[in-house]
Parts: structure tokens; C-alpha cells; sequence
């Protein structure tokens, strides 16, 4: 996870030919939002830490959490461009369920003529299963784009539409369970290539600790790869003579994070390693940050959440953009009804029911603004972690659901209210 | 005449690290148009915000004494209830409710809770005859002009049994003949014994009507004028701190050949398909050129503008449009950039940027392409191309990261600029381009204008002001009613003449 520094400008010292720098306290309060997020999730992890008696932090437990959300953070993704453009996507749960339940019919309940026999191959169908998600996407984004319904009401009804359709496909009965490459999906690591290091060897009284070397060989690498870019990015801003950061505040932020990279790899290491979900799951926020940050596609969404027809008229497509934004919304909506449908290892007709409010509420705790055109991956990611782990370490404690949910959404409340308290004293 | 019925001593309002006023004295007095102006960013607004409550009392110094008390307003339903009430910038009337109910809401003709219909209206209708009204008090607000919306305001306010009317920025988006009404209004009201604050930009409607004019500066009085002292070259030397000796930058065009042609321009209304909004325009800009539009608001300038600008307004439209003698495909504002052909909007907030992003992302935003490879942006690249307009077109901000939205007018029409500049256009269409903004901002925009004239590039000037038309141009297209009633070259033309054109032009359409 990235937390994107907001640089700011050049000062008149440029001239001079030396890069300036600002101060802490302005930087800080530059990113007060990213770090204010991210030193929430921490605090409540440590909480959880402490009053689960040690529990929350197990190897075990970490990965189960990565497992848990992972379908949440999928579409949180898709969410946030959703959100950013100005609209809402209210079908993405049932999509979800949708989704699922036609990928267990295609591999288990629908028996094919043999020369159609491949389609039931999990490859395949997890194939069209992305592909018939993101058609959906695209067919509600259509009507939103180009015909001008609003979002919240065609995906109102795209939710009821999907919830029965699930319930048709599987005409009302749970289906599973799946062939074993599938639910590798979710409940799959990746394998060892290099073999079990051991650090600590069985013998008596003694717990063994083997660390599982591959997740450790791409943990550190990955921190090392964070590295170089933040060092490449801070000293060509430096050869510009663009003001960056502080070199202690810079220093503390890289540590920490990679402190924190270290720390997790660790402790995947000492169970099974990475799980394969987690691996797609990086990979896809990589590109989201990505997009949304650097490339033309993002900023268009981003401007046109903030003003549609200001965007309109500097020549942005903007019935397109907010069309693909809805397909891709669709194709994540059903990598993640696959993940949850591998995770329950079948189908059910209720799989998928009320996940649009979690997503939504991650995407929202993360600093979105619910007038568009404000928004950042990293925030919409650390919000759903500060969702999934208060529903872990609740759970783990023993904590009645009924309370469960009020304490999420008070946690969301506060989430909202904290952001907007802070962005009018900065006025 | 004499007696003060206000008085604000040594206001001094600090915003987090800016000091927006510091000792600012302002002494109204009773049934009087007092006049404030100042350049934008100058604090007429904030100081305004302190005396009808919105900065509620205790969050800046100095006192407010009106009439003869000192005052602690904590909200502006205090000012109100004392006969204070302030007319935004922006109107605040609800579009989907009647005249009626806009008049009286948050103040209505009710007993219990149930509102008196017969009473609404009767008291509506007497209030709109106070103005010059005659619609129907049942008409929805977003059926009428904006100039008959600015009296609806003013007749809520007098429905508010109001004292002391404050307008800000009264006439910035009415014609010349509204204005006029609206002015005429205000001097009805002081025979009534109305006072009046007005914050305005236009200074010949300010020495037409104001009894006395206090400039502000940077936060700070200048100096308040008398009647008799008012002359538009003394309050524009106090209002920037220098003698300004023209208004307008000189020019010496290089005018070369025909390189933007409009043919045979027809468009209809986007809602009623037989309405004819701009009817058979003929007009070409030639090289180096400033060719200006003058007409009445309302007479269509903007919506020909924006249909040509990608069919950004109306339907069934037809035409062809000719660069460099080459007709081109202008039918989507993609197109039409592609092309080289840009359009600044006459309303910058709604049209123009995207007010919550900041000065960099704004500037680049019509030509991504530039900064982009792959559809990747390079940072850095953009960043330089950011600092570079911000340079050129003289932005004041504390760097490219500050949000367009906190800017002010005439910097937020600079960044509007910056855009357009950086897509590199060869026909730049710029509609009201200093609207609302102050005297030392439009001169550094028709320096731009004239700098992107001297580069070879065609500029169209879509203007209300025709003293800056006859200032800024080389040439004058008079449009009325969607069609083209004159043209001239601007060193033969004059205000008269225009009118006359216009007029002439009415006369055969009656």
C-alpha cells in the first residue's frame, strides 16, 4: 500500500538553483488525510492486538483477514472510480452473487453435450464469468452514460434484477462444491520455488519456525522495488528544483512503510506463504493506483466527478468514460463473486447480499467525497482493512453482531464527519 | 442625509495565515448608495460577510455600530431581523418554486404552520409592483431572465422590512437594460429612505448612482470620496495603487490573411425545435486579428459560440466552418480541439474549471495528450508546463497546487486561460472574458489577448462591455437576435454606432 505524497509547489527560492524543501508541519499537514488513515488502521489493529489477547496478530489470523476482505477490496477499487466520477453502484453485491452462482453452474450444476464439455474447464468459465460481469457493467453504464438515469436507480434495479436471477440460476439451492483449481482462487498460496527456510528447528519444547522463502524473497523485493522508486521520484523532483519533503519526514515514511511491508511478509512467511488472492489483489491496486494517479484515463475521471461540464468542454468523453467506468465496476464485481464463491467452496443464493454497503462504507472511510471528483485507491484500501479487521477482532472477542453493526457505522460516521471537520478548519 | 446609520471601526478579520482585513473603517450613512470597491481578492466580500453575521461576532475585531448600537451579530438571521440583508453574487433563489414562494421563504405567510396561499400571493404581487415586476407570483423562478431573478431578490429582501440593502456584484451577469433598471431601482429606494451598500466593478454605474464610494485595497480602507470627487481615474488610481494611464494595453496588429471562417450558421433551441436561436452567420477572423462580438445579452453571442465549439448548445444545427480555407469537422468538442479551435466560457465556475482541483490539473486538463505518452502522464512534465502558464499568464497563488475553487476571479479566468493557451489553439473564442474580475486583471488579460494576436493566432472576443470591445479589437461584428445586423472596423466604430445598429436592427424585426 502507497501513500502518495502531495507535493507542493515551487517557491520563489528555485531561482536560486537550490531545491527547497518544506517544512514538517507543512508536509504533515500537506498529507494530513494519508497518514492520518493509515495511523488509524494501525491503532486499531493494536487495540484489537491487546484485546484479543495476542490473537489478531497470529499468522493464521492475518492471512484469514486477507482471505475475508479480499472480495471487498476487489470491488472497492471499481468503487472508488465509480464514486470519483459522481455516481453510486448499488448492484455490485448481487452482481457479485450472480456471478458466483453462474460460475458454479458452468463448473459443477449444468451438465454439457461434450463438444461443449471445455466451457465447465475453470479457466474458461472463469473467463466468461468476467466477461458476462463486465457486459453487465456495461449495460448499466450504458443507460447511466448515455441515456441519463441516474446511477442510484438503475443499479436499484440492477440489484433486485441480479439477486433473482441468482436465485433462478440456482433454482434456490446451494451448489458446490467446485473443482480444486478453482478454489485454489482463494483458498490456495503460491508455492515455495526456493523450499522452506528453517529458522528455528523442531526439537523439544521448542515451536518450530520455518519461514516459507519465496513469500520472503517477494516481500523484500517488493520493498526494495518501493524504495528505488521513492528515491528515484524524490531526486528528479530535486533535478527539476521542485520542492520536496523533508528528508526526515521522507526517511520515517519509506521505514515505516517498509517496516510494515516487512513485517506482514513475515508473518505470511511463518504460515503458508502468500495467499494466491493477496497476489492478485496487489497486483490489481498496483494498476488502480496507477491508473487513477498517472495515466490520462484517471485524471478524466477525476475531473469529471469535479466538474462534468467543465470536462465536457475541454474535450473529455465523458459519457464514454463514465461507461467504462461502470464496465470495469462489472468485471470486478465478478472476480470478487468468484473469490467469495471459492472461498464458501459453493454457491449460494444469498452469497454476495449487502456487500455494496461494505464496499461503499471502505470507499468512504477512505476520504471519497460523495460529490465525486475526490477520492484515492490507497484511502478506499485502508478503508476496507479498518472495516475487515474491526469485523475480525470483534468476532475473535466474542462481540454480539447486533453491536457489530453499530459500531461499524459509527466508525463510519466518525470516519465522514473527522474528514469534513478537518477540510473545513483548513477551509 | 447626515445622519450615519452605520459605522464599522477597525475591523480586522484573520483568516489561517492571511490577514484578509485589517482596520477597515466603513461609515454609511442613512438613505445614501454607498459604493465599495476595491480589485477582487481585496476583502469588499469578507467585510461584508462580518456585517451581516456570517463571520459571526467574536471570530474578528472591531466593532459594528448600526444605528447607534453596537452590534453582535452571530448569524445573518440576526442582521435581518435588524433590517440588514445582503443580496449574494450568486443568487439564492430555489429554481423549482414559484416567485411566490422564493419571496417569502424561511418567512411564510403562515398560521400554524399552514400556509396562506391568498396572502402569499397578495403580498408577493405588491412587492414584485415595488420592484417593476408584473410576472405572476405563481411563476416558477427558473422561467425568468436573470435580470427579473435579481429583482425577485430584491423583493425578498423588502419583504424583510429591510433597512439597509447590501448588493454584491448586482449587475456583473445583467444586460445593459436591466442594469440600468436595477440602479434605477436603488434610487427610488433611497428617496424611500433605503440605504444601499453596493460592490460593484462597473465604475460608470458606480459614478451614475453612488452618493459617496469607499475604495479598499489589500484589506484596508484607501479612502472614502464625496459625490462631487468621484471620477473614474481617481477611484481607479486608488483601487491598484497606481495611476493606470490606459485602460487598455496599445496595439499594433499584424493582420495577415483569412484563417477561421464560419459560412451560413444556422441553430436551433436545444428544447423547442422551431425556436431559431442564430440565424445564417457569415464571419471570419483573419491572422493576428481580435475580432470582437458585441450585442445584447441574450442576443445569442454565447450560444453561437458554444455551438461551434464541438455542438456544445442547440440542435439541427448547420454550417460549415473553414480553417485555412479548409473545411473543417468541429461536431464534438474533441474535434473542434483537435482541430485548434478553443472556447474560454463566459462562466468560468460551471463551465470552466474544476473548482475543487487544484491550478496544475486544470491547466493541462484540455491537453493531456501533452504531458501524456500512452496515455501515461510524466509528472514532471506537467509540472514544468503548470509553472510555465502560471508565468505567463501571471497567476497569483501560493504555488500550482492551490485549488482553482479559493482563487479569485480574475486569477480563476487566468487559469481558464492557461488551459486554452497550453492546447495550443489557432482560433481562441473567448466569451466575457473579464467578467466580474478587476481593473489591474482585465488589463493583463487583454495584454494575453494582444500577445496571442502578435503570435499569428485569431481571437474572437465575446463582450457586454463595449468600451473594452472598442478597446481590445480590430474589428466588430454587431449581432442581434441570432443574426449579424452590422460590421465594422473597430477604428470606425463607437458606442452610438453599435447601438444604432442594433436598434435599426430591431426596428426591421417589429
Amino acid at each position: 500500500m502507497t501513500t502518495e505524497t502531495a507535493p507542493s509547489g515551487v517557491t520563489s527560492t528555485t531561482e536560486q538553483g537550490k531545491a527547497p524543501q518544506m517544512s514538517v508541519w507543512g508536509a504533515l499537514k500537506a498529507n494530513m488525510r494519508d497518514y492520518g488513515l493509515l495511523a488509524a488502521l494501525i491503532l486499531i489493529m493494536l487495540f484489537f492486538q491487546y484485546f484479543t489477547g495476542g490473537v489478531l496478530f497470529k499468522p493464521l489470523n492475518l492471512t484469514n483477514i486477507i482471505l475475508q476482505n479480499s472480495y471487498i477490496i476487489v470491488m472497492a477499487l471499481g468503487m472508488l472510480l465509480i464514486i470519483v466520477a459522481g455516481h453510486i453502484d448499488l448492484s455490485v453485491g448481487s452482481v457479485s452473487g450472480f456471478i458466483g452462482a453462474l460460475a458454479a453452474m458452468l463448473m459443477v450444476g449444468w451438465k454439457f453435450p461434450p463438444e461443449l464439455a471445455f466451457l465447465a474447464n475453470p479457466f474458461v468459465a472463469g473467463a466468461i464469468c468476467i466477461l458476462v460481469g463486465a457486459m453487465i457493467g456495461a449495460a448499466q453504464g450504458y443507460l447511466i452514460a448515455y441515456h441519463q438515469i441516474p446511477s442510484f436507480i438503475v443499479t436499484l434495479a440492477g440489484m433486485l434484477i441480479f439477486k433473482g436471477l441468482s436465485l433462478a440460476i440456482l433454482a434456490g439451492k446451494s451448489v458446490g462444491p467446485f473443482p480444486a483449481e478453482f478454489q485454489l482462487l482463494s483458498a490456495g498460496f503460491i508455492p515455495d520455488f526456493f523450499g522452506p527456510t528453517t529458522l528455528v528447528a523442531a526439537a523439544e519444547g521448542v515451536q518450530p519456525l520455518v519461514l516459507h522463502t519465496t513469500t520472503v524473497v517477494i516481500g523484500v523485493v517488493t520493498v526494495l522495488a518501493m524504495l528505488v522508486l521513492a528515491l528515484r521520484s524524490r531526486s528528479r523532483r530535486k533535478a527539476r528544483g521542485y520542492e520536496s519533503e523533508p528528508l526526515g519526514l521522507f526517511v520515517a515514511k519509506n521505514v515505516v512503510i517498509a517496516a510494515l511491508v516487512l513485517f506482514f511478509t513475515y508473518m505470511l512467511a511463518s504460515y503458508r506463504g502468500l495467499p494466491n488472492v493477496l497476489v492478485v489483489m496487489a497486483v490489481l491496486i498496483a494498476l488502480f493506483v496507477f491508473v487513477t494517479k498517472r495515466m490520462t484515463f484517471g485524471r478524466r475521471i477525476y475531473a469529471l466527478g469535479g466538474n462534468l461540464k467543465a470536462a465536457a468542454l475541454s474535450g473529455i468523453k465523458t459519457e464514454r468514460m463514465t461507461f467504462y467506468v461502470f464496465a470495469i465496476m462489472g468485471a470486478l464485481a465478478a472476480l470478487a463473486g468468484m473469490i467469495y464463491a471459492a472461498r464458501l467452496n459453493s454457491a449460494t443464493p444469498k452469497a454476495g447480499q449487502g456487500l455494496e454497503l461494505d464496499v461503499i462504507a471502505a470507499v468512504f472511510i477512505g476520504g471519497a467525497s460523495a460529490l465525486g471528483g475526490v477520492g484515492a485507491v490507497a484511502g478506499a484500501v485502508i478503508g476496507a482493512f479498518i472495516m475487515g479487521v474491526m469485523n475480525n477482532g470483534m468476532s475473535i472477542m466474542g462481540i454480539n453482531i447486533d453491536l457489530q453493526q453499530m459500531i461499524k457505522g459509527v466508525v463510519l460516521l466518525a470516519a465522514v464527519f473527522f474528514d469534513l471537520y478537518n477540510k473545513k478548519r483548513a477551509g | 442625509m447626515t445622519n450615519t446609520i452605520l459605522e464599522m471601526r477597525g475591523i480586522t478579520k484573520t483568516f489561517p495565515g492571511v490577514k484578509a482585513l485589517s482596520d477597515v473603517n466603513l461609515d454609511v450613512r442613512e438613505a445614501e448608495i454607498h459604493a465599495i470597491v476595491g480589485e477582487n481578492g481585496a476583502g469588499k466580500s469578507t467585510l461584508m460577510k462580518v456585517l451581516s453575521g456570517v463571520y459571526p461576532a467574536g471570530s474578528y475585531d472591531g466593532q459594528i455600530v448600526y444605528k447607534g448600537e453596537e452590534q453582535h451579530f452571530k448569524t445573518i438571521a440576526d442582521s435581518e431581523a435588524k433590517g440588514i440583508v445582503i443580496i449574494h453574487q450568486e443568487l439564492a433563489l430555489v429554481p423549482l418554486l414559484s416567485i411566490a414562494e422564493n419571496i417569502f421563504l424561511g418567512n411564510e405567510q403562515a398560521r400554524g404552520g399552514v400556509i396562506d396561499w391568498d396572502e402569499t400571493r397578495d403580498g408577493a404581487r405588491k412587492l414584485l409592483g415595488m420592484v417593476g415586476l408584473t410576472e405572476d407570483p405563481d411563476t416558477l423562478v427558473t422561467n425568468i431572465g436573470v435580470g427579473k431573478q435579481q429583482l425577485v431578490e430584491i423583493a425578498k429582501a423588502l419583504s424583510k422590512e429591510v433597512r439597509l440593502l447590501i448588493l454584491d456584484e448586482p449587475t456583473a451577469s445583467l444586460s445593459e437594460k436591466d442594469s440600468a433598471a436595477l440602479l434605477e431601482l436603488l434610487m427610488e429606494f433611497r428617496k424611500q429612505g433605503i440605504t444601499s451598500i453596493l460592490i460593484s466593478h462597473k465604475l460608470n454605474e458606480i459614478s451614475r448612482v453612488a452618493d459617496r464610494i469607499t475604495v479598499i485595497r489589500d484589506g484596508r480602507t484607501i479612502e472614502t470620496m464625496n459625490k462631487d470627487q468621484i471620477s473614474e481615474d481617481r477611484i481607479i488610481t486608488s483601487m491598484v495603487g497606481r495611476a493606470l494611464d490606459d485602460r487598455y494595453p496599445p496595439r499594433s496588429p499584424k493582420i495577415g490573411d483569412v484563417v477561421f471562417e464560419v459560412k451560413n450558421w444556422n441553430v436551433f433551441h436545444p428544447l423547442h425545435r422551431d425556436r431559431q436561436i442564430i440565424r445564417n452567420i457569415n464571419l471570419n477572423i483573419r491572422k493576428g486579428e481580435v475580432v470582437g462580438i458585441a450585442g445584447l445579452m441574450g442576443s445569442g453571442r454565447t450560444e453561437f459560440a458554444m455551438s461551434l465549439f464541438g455542438r456544445s448548445y442547440g440542435q439541427k444545427i448547420s454550417g460549415e466552418v473553414f480553417l485555412h480555407g479548409k473545411k473543417i469537422d468541429t461536431s464534438t468538442v474533441e474535434k473542434a480541439v483537435a482541430q485548434g479551435i478553443a472556447y474560454a466560457t463566459e462562466d468560468r465556475k460551471t463551465y470552466g474549471l474544476n473548482l475543487i482541483d487544484h491550478i496544475k490539473h486544470n491547466t493541462t486538463l484540455a491537453n493531456l495528450g501533452g504531458i501524456s505518452r500512452m496515455g501515461v502522464i510524466d509528472d514532471m512534465t506537467e509540472m514544468d508546463v503548470a509553472n510555465e502558464y502560471r508565468k505567463k499568464t501571471n497567476i497569483r497563488s501560493s504555488s500550482v497546487y492551490q485549488v482553482t475553487g479559493n482563487l479569485s476571479g480574475g486569477n480563476q479566468q487566468k487559469v481558464v486561460l492557461s488551459k486554452w493557451l497550453f492546447a495550443n489553439p489557432e482560433v481562441l473564442i473567448l466569451d466575457e472574458p473579464t467578467r466580474g474580475i478587476d481593473v489591474g486583471a482585465k488589463y493583463e488579460i487583454y495584454t494575453i489577448i494582444n500577445q496571442l494576436a502578435a503570435q499569428g493566432k485569431a481571437v474572437l472576443v465575446i463582450s457586454s462591455e463595449m468600451p473594452e470591445l472598442l478597446g481590445i479589437t480590430d474589428r466588430l461584428y454587431v449581432v442581434n437576435e441570432g443574426q449579424v445586423v452590422g460590421e465594422m472596423p473597430t477604428a470606425e466604430a463607437s458606442q452610438e454606432k453599435i447601438m444604432r445598429a442594433i436598434v435599426r436592427a430591431e426596428g426591421k424585426a417589429s
